[in-house]
């Protein structure tokens, strides 16, 4: 049924038709509103579940690892500075292989402090091997948690899933949303049935010292598990297609790009500004368009590299940095594309700490990209607020 | 496409005002996306809220710089602050205040509705939470949607005896704007 | 695909690090043992057992010979022995 509702909200909603045992998060702007929500749920019984407060985001993520291994479906949120002090624990719960689903309400990382949207938190732990998954709107937000835990909880994938959702743009805003019924998500998603869990009856142990003998296999493993899933992932959207009547997630999508001479990749709710733009440039006789990535772990490089064949001008527009190199999409990409030198790559970074990023922002890149391949150019840098040596001098009392 | 920009201090329920609007719009079928912009996330400081609905789903995510239709919540915001710049050329403001102000800022072409929503929100709701009535305001001067949509959004909004409340504030924000001129009119 | 990150519960048992023993090794004398268990919990291969006083011993199978109980025995009623 379509709703109007908030992004929070749509997530709520996603993970209580999923029937998730147990819920564990510390609060933390913006996610907070997604455990507010839940925890309602289960204080008002309209969720089955136990919601355990604990006293950080160590605690939460260590506490859905413990569940899941039990053998029961999990969930947990946070953001910027709280998934990093997930971070090791998100190391083990993919090295330990347990399906789990995480929300990332995209923030900035400080210092300097700052609660709004850029990308760097979820990129920032890229290689942790989770699967990372971006909503441009609220209906992804709703969809690709389904899929997640059915993609998460599949026998051949057994690893957890992280959906990315830009910070007040979609935690925050209000949109319609078709909700499912629970009839529907039962029948897509079946009970969790692990290939393994902690069990007193069957003792095993999880989590053992793998020496230098064990250790490599391991990580191999993920890598190819991780191969697997771009097979996988299509496979998933297509059932879930059966079901609900709507194709939403995937690997990338693309937005008039088949006949264009100029792409802007990216992810995140930025591609919706971006079509946007893209339909107000070919209105105006340009050969414009956008590809839009859903999946960034596994990395749909084969996918990517058949989209962007024979298009001469390409930007990833990202908001996020690896600080010292590139834009981190940028760098995937790059070597995706380095057998065709004839295509014009260029980086551009954006809407770091919430900078607002219009139609203009956009047009702006358009223009820019034609003319350079120069990575990691940061748009809308105001001159004014850089300092030459000595911060005092510009930001001291007059 | 039409675009609303609220002006409000953190703290007044721009955000509830956001969604209130956008529910009635749903309530007609369209397709609005509601959304926050905070800027110091303290009591009292100015801050925005927007709407953007149109009839097919939305995805232009950025903030809101030329709105069709801007709701002020408070006349002090205005203090030392244009916040009428990108307001299209036809473009309607409605003001929660009581005297008829002479807004230097504003075009020719452009509307701007005095509302005594505070008056109103005391009489009705008894607390002065003006945003209902703003919007039964911003439902008569603009004609975006019918009252019975706003009426429709506010019960989904509140329960049963605040809803009513609100409701009472809403039609007299409604009735208010049926009979008054307003200031842009005035000026043409 | 995995890899190896699950063995199944006591597969410890079947490393038996009785080899590891070099020159030396516990002898319980079981002449003034007050039963204070102390042994049993200081031994790092949780292979001595024993209830009663002077009924405490270990199993040389995973005994590796490092003198831990020699040492906290209250009674110095266990000593080390030449292997």
């Amino acid at each position: 049924m379509k709703q109007f509702i908030e992004g929070s909200r749509a997530v709520a909603e996603a993970v209580k038709l999923c029937r998730p045992g147990v819920i564990s998060a510390y609060p933390i702007t913006p996610q907070t509103h997604i455990v507010e929500e839940l925890a309602q749920m289960v204080a008002q019984g309209d969720l089955n579940a136990q919601f355990v407060n604990v006293e950080s985001e160590h605690s939460a993520a260590s506490l859905v690892l413990g569940a899941t291994a039990t053998g029961v479906r999990s969930f947990t949120a946070t953001s910027s500075q709280g998934l990093l002090l997930m971070a090791e624990v998100l190391f083990n719960i993919a090295g330990l292989r347990l399906p789990l689903v995480l929300t990332c309400a995209n923030r900035a990382v400080s210092a300097p402090i700052n609660i709004w949207n850029d990308h760097q938190d979820a990129e920032t732990v890229r290689d942790s091997g989770w699967i990372q998954l971006w909503a441009e709107d609220m209906q992804d937000v709703m969809d690709l948690h389904i899929q997640a835990y059915k993609l998460s909880e599949d026998k051949r994938v057994c690893l957890p899933v992280m959906i990315n959702m830009d910070g007040y743009i979609l935690t925050h805003g209000i949109e319609v949303v078709d909700v499912p019924t629970q009839e529907q998500v039962d029948k897509f998603l079946p009970k969790y049935n692990p290939l393994y869990k902690l069990d007193v009856d069957k003792p095993m142990t999880l989590g053992f010292l793998a020496g230098p003998d064990y250790y490599l296999e391991t990580r191999y493993a993920i890598q190819s598990t991780m191969s697997d899933c771009l097979k996988i992932i299509p496979e998933i959207v297509a059932d879930f297609k059966n079901i609900f009547g709507r194709s939403r997630g995937g690997l990338v999508e693309t937005y008039r790009a088949e006949d264009a001479q100029s792409v802007i990749v990216a992810k995140g709710s930025i591609i919706g500004t971006i079509k946007d733009t893209v339909d107000e440039l070919r209105n105006e006789g340009k050969k414009v368009g956008a590809v839009k990535i859903i999946t960034t772990r596994p990395f749909p490089a084969e996918v990517l590299n058949k989209c962007l064949l024979g298009i001469a001008n390409i930007a990833v527009v990202e908001k996020a940095i690896s600080l010292g190199a590139f834009g981190p999409l940028f760098a995937d990409i790059k070597a995706v594309l380095s057998a065709n030198p004839k295509q014009k790559l260029s980086n551009f970074i954006v809407g770091l700490g919430g900078r607002d990023i219009s139609k203009q922002t956009i047009r702006e890149i358009f223009e820019k990209l034609v003319k350079t391949d120069e990575t990691c150019q940061f748009i809308g840098i105001k001159p004014e607020l850089l300092t030459g040596e000595n911060p005092q001098e510009s930001f001291s009392d007059e | 496409m039409k675009e609303i920009r609220i002006h409000a201090r953190a703290g007044q329920g721009a955000i509830t005002t956001a969604t209130i609007l956008g529910h009635a719009y749903f309530a007609e079928g369209k397709f609005p996306y509601a959304f926050p912009y905070f800027g110091a996330a303290r009591m009292g400081a100015p801050m925005n809220a927007f709407v953007r609905v149109d009839e097919k789903p939305v995805r232009l995510r950025s903030q809101v710089y030329e709105p069709d239709f801007l709701i002020i919540a408070d006349a002090t915001l205005m203090r030392g602050f244009n916040c009428f710049t990108g307001l299209k050329n036809k473009g309607v403001a409605i003001i929660n205040e009581k005297e008829t102000l002479d807004l230097k800022e504003v075009k020719p072409g452009q509307k701007v509705f005095f509302v005594p929503a505070n008056d109103i929100a005391m009489e009705t709701i008894g607390r002065p939470i003006a945003n209902t009535a703003l919007l039964g305001a911003f439902a008569a001067a603009t004609n975006e949607f019918k009252l019975d949509s706003l009426i429709e959004a506010i019960n989904k909004r509140f329960s049963e005896n605040l809803a009513k409340v609100n409701i009472a504030a809403a039609q007299k924000g409604y009735e208010f704007i049926s009979k008054a001129t307003t200031y842009g009119a005035k000026r043409t | 695909m995995f890899g190896p990150i699950v063995s199944k519960s006591g597969s410890g048992v079947k490393y038996k690090t009785g080899s590891w023993r070099t020159t030396q090794k516990p002898k319980f004398l079981k002449k003034n043992c007050i039963a204070c268990k102390m042994c049993i919990m200081i031994c790092p291969e949780g292979c001595i057992s024993g209830k009663e006083k002077n009924t405490f011993d270990c199993n040389f199978d995973y005994c590796k010979g490092c003198g831990n109980c020699v040492a906290i025995c209250p009674k110095k009623d266990i000593i080390m022995e030449k292997e």
